[in-house]
């Protein structure tokens, strides 16, 4: 175990491959080691597709200028207010290099998603998505000489008076240490450790979809928070939207979201309607759903359209439920037939005589008399063959994660930071997002502060 | 996924891309997806043909095996097209070779025998063996009439196969939209098809061999496309010295069929060479059942009627002369008779699923006022 190096890179991802990338710029002998197989590495960036970023003017990609300040109001606007401001306007500041860097790591990028159009002015689309991002990644690691290993499960840190001196790994009853001069730990969230979230949420956790990957067990945050690192964030928090009750438990990723909410009405198990479905445009709406579906019995809800509206969204990757009765469609569903009907019935009275919804913005066309309402788009769901979807909560990711200072180095309890321990991503991002999510703003954190620890722990390891 | 049949294992995993869609910018064939909604078999034959093959979606999706969306879609689209060249070949009983390629093996293998054969039984040995020179050499070996009836017989029967199936394509994928088939569509497709725009993956290149985005398989076969319309030029204009300047073959090496036909030999040699190299490195993941048997007796065959003519040329003042002509007339005859069963039905296939998908695009800038 004489083995030394700079810097450790513990991750995979996106934060962790723009940290060990830009420590090898800095001269440093970098590891990087991936928990998951290669086939699975990258954790939650390979669902990813696009990266917000600031910039003054439009290009072949970016369909118009998106100034620092307009981003930062932005975050400001659906974060409520950013935890470390400095950091935000840091991150906001900084994602302007972004496109740039990435292009020189061979990053190719596309035009937007069709569908997508909205954000192309204030992100852009690296081509095929985060996998393919990853990809480049990694092939330009191994071209610049960086050594990555896969199976990697480190356990934990080991540092001594704020000092990192090396990590454990075990694999199956073998340990190993590996020592380093400098760490970046970029290994995700805790959203996948089903047992953690029980902690805030009980059993109900049992039934939480975890969009991303398996492998975001929170092991080396809670490591972190062990030697005396200073927590940031809401621990109950996550990011969750409505995903099909089909999916897989894990890793589902984009496909199994359902856009149904606001063409039609949500029920739950009880046959009920519980929030109103027209509240809202998207993306926002799209963010509050999972949260909303959590807190419901059963942590399970049913979106019903009828024909009007079913081919309005996104083609479901799961086969909709269909019948040409509400009756049928209920029982197909597994909810109390009358109380779901009369829901129905009830709605389609408040919602009769709306004939057009316009779904470019909020159109006004909303129920009259009945709690909750659907403020927009309320359409009655007469025309048969009528359609159901099961919806859970989908788990993106959580916030609850260490504090950092604005060279991305851990902050401990007394607020001091740790000599050389540096982190990145998902496990830091609670600095910045409190709640709420701005689209392509995690890969932002991710690349600026991933960049940041990669060149921050270099220079340290070099000293 | 067991128990599903290639067209409904192709439909499940079309279905999942159209929830998806992050392939957009590779190509075609995910734009074409986004326009429908379920995918039946007209439609899963459609994009199969569209498919390049570059194996761009491959590398770049997150729910390859062993993820249990299982999404392969090289390999699913791989093994729909086979089905489709089945389904559009005639007769059926050939059109199995695209399910067995023993079948085309044997075709390749007996129609280029009987060629020897023939070359065997009716030319005196003391013909096929001497040398020959000046004007006519060749026909002192095979007579003229035999070559053109031969080779008119099986260009005439390949080309007309071609056609039935051509058809039948626009036959099975006309539940696509119908629209204007302008000329700008035409020279449209036309330039994306002889400039292999989808052998990009959308900009990096192909990947292929391996994950490593290249260009080296549209290099090669750029090489073996032009060679072959090359050498196809040099024998319209060889048909040309001989009925309208009467002059008889061989030709000077500096003449005009001689430096085309030259040209795209050596071309077809490398390009296919430098195909069938790379196939043997290719990653075998995103690779269809069966596809790539196919693949390399076509290869074979076009690389060998390329050589076989490139050594005609070389060694036409020799003795071997006669020997190497009945060879590469055999090659040229086993090409052509596995032409309609083939890897070769690509070129009619995929060109015409790009001009529908030239269409569809056009109909849809168009209805979004673009």
């Amino acid at each position: 175990m004489a083995e030394m190096y700079d810097v450790i890179v513990v991750g995979g991802g996106n934060a962790a491959m723009c940290a060990a990338l830009s420590a090898r710029e800095g001269g440093a002998r970098v590891l990087v080691l991936e928990r998951s197989p290669e086939y699975e590495r990258g954790g939650n960036t390979r669902h990813t597709r696009n990266i917000r970023c600031s910039h003054a003017a439009a290009d072949q990609f970016f369909s118009g200028p998106y100034s620092e300040e307009e981003h930062l109001q932005d975050l400001i606007g659906v974060t409520g207010g950013p935890a470390n401001p400095d950091l935000a306007k840091l991150a906001v500041r900084e994602s302007s290099q972004l496109p740039t860097w990435m292009s020189a790591q061979g990053v190719h990028w596309q035009q937007p998603l069709a569908g997508t159009l909205h954000l192309g002015r204030t992100n852009r689309w690296f081509l095929g998505g985060g996998k393919a991002l990853l990809n480049t990644y990694y092939r330009a690691a191994a071209g610049k000489g960086i050594e990555v290993r896969y199976n990697a499960h480190v356990q934990d840190l080991l540092i001594e008076n704020s000092h990192f001196e090396a990590v454990r790994l075990k694999n199956g009853s073998v340990e190993e240490i590996i020592r380093g001069r400098a760490v970046v730990v970029a290994a995700g969230g805790y959203e996948s450790n089903i047992e953690w979230l029980k902690r805030y949420w009980g059993d109900a956790a049992d039934n939480f979809i975890i969009r991303g990957t398996s492998y975001n067990d929170g092991t080396l945050l809670a490591a972190l928070l062990n030697h005396g690192a200073k927590s940031i964030g809401d621990p109950k928090g996550f990011h969750a939207i409505a995903v099909d009750a089909r999916a897989p438990k894990f890793d589902g990723g984009i496909v199994t979201r359902l856009d149904v909410v606001p063409f039609g009405i949500v029920v739950n198990r009880e046959g009920r309607r519980f929030y109103d479905e027209g509240e809202d445009i998207w993306p926002k709406r799209y963010a509050i759903w999972g949260t909303l579906i959590a807190t419901q019995p059963g942590q399970i809800a049913y979106g019903i359209v009828d024909s009007k509206t079913i081919h309005c969204f996104l083609p479901p990757m799961y086969k909709p439920y269909e019948a040409n009765s509400l009756e049928t469609l209920a029982a197909q569903l597994g909810l109390p037939a009358s109380t779901c009907v009369n829901t129905i019935n009830e709605f389609n009275r408040a919602a009769a005589g709306n004939t057009v919804a316009r779904m470019e913005g909020l159109d006004g066309t909303c129920t009259r008399g009945i709690s909750p309402p659907k403020s927009n788009w309320a359409l009655p769901i007469d025309q048969p063959p009528y359609y159901g979807l099961p919806l859970r909560p989908g788990i993106t990711f959580t916030y609850m994660g260490v504090a950092v200072d604005e060279r991305a180095r851990v902050i401990d309890q007394s607020g001091r930071p740790f000599q050389n321990v540096y982190a990145a991503g998902e496990i830091m991002s609670g600095n910045i997002l409190t709640k709420g999510y701005l689209g392509g703003f995690g890969l932002t954190i991710g690349s600026v502060f991933g960049r940041l620890a990669g060149k921050e722990a270099a220079a340290n390891a070099r000293a | 996924m067991p128990g599903l049949d290639v067209i409904e294992e192709a439909a499940r995993q079309l279905n999942i891309c159209n929830a998806c869609r992050y392939c957009e910018g590779y190509c075609p064939v995910f734009r074409a997806i986004e326009t429908r909604r379920d995918f039946k078999k007209g439609d899963v034959f459609y994009l199969a043909n569209l498919c390049h093959d570059c194996r761009a979606c491959y590398y770049a999706c997150m729910y390859t095996p062993p993820h249990e969306f299982a999404i392969n879609i090289p390999q699913i689209l791989a093994e729909s097209r086979i089905e489709s060249y089945r389904r559009w070949s005639w007769p059926t009983f050939l059109g199995s070779a695209f399910k067995n390629r023993s079948i085309t093996t044997y075709l390749a293998a007996s129609v280029a025998a009987i060629v020897c054969v023939l070359a065997l039984v009716f030319i005196p040995p003391g013909n096929l063996f001497a040398a020959h020179l000046g004007p006519g050499a060749f026909y002192e070996v095979v007579p003229y009439l035999a070559m053109l009836t031969g080779a008119m017989i099986l260009f005439v029967y390949g080309v007309a196969i071609w056609l039935r199936g051509g058809t039948q394509f626009w036959a099975d994928t006309t539940a696509t939209p119908r629209a204007p088939k302008g000329l700008k569509t035409f020279a449209a497709a036309l330039e994306a098809a002889f400039g292999l725009r989808y052998l990009k993956g959308g900009g990096p290149g192909c990947f292929y061999p391996d994950e490593r985005p290249s260009s080296v398989r549209r290099f090669y076969h750029s090489l073996t496309f032009w060679g072959f319309l090359t050498d196809f030029v040099a024998t319209s204009l060889a048909a040309v010295y001989q009925d309208v300047f009467h002059r008889l073959p061989p030709y000077e090496l500096t003449s005009a069929p001689v430096i085309f036909g030259s040209v795209g030999g050596v071309a077809l040699i490398i390009g296919t060479s430098g195909l069938i190299w790379i196939k043997l490195r290719s990653d075998r993941e995103p690779a269809g059942a069966g596809a790539s048997g196919m693949d390399y007796i076509f290869l074979a065959t076009l690389g060998l009627a390329a050589l076989t003519g490139m050594l005609t040329l070389i060694l036409r003042a020799t003795a071997a002369m006669g020997s190497v002509l009945v060879l590469h007339l055999a090659c040229v005859a086993a090409l052509f008779a596995t032409a309609p069963y083939g890897k070769f039905v690509h070129a009619v296939y995929r060109t015409l699923a790009i001009v529908r998908y030239e269409m569809e695009q056009g109909l849809q800038s168009r209805s979004s006022g673009h």
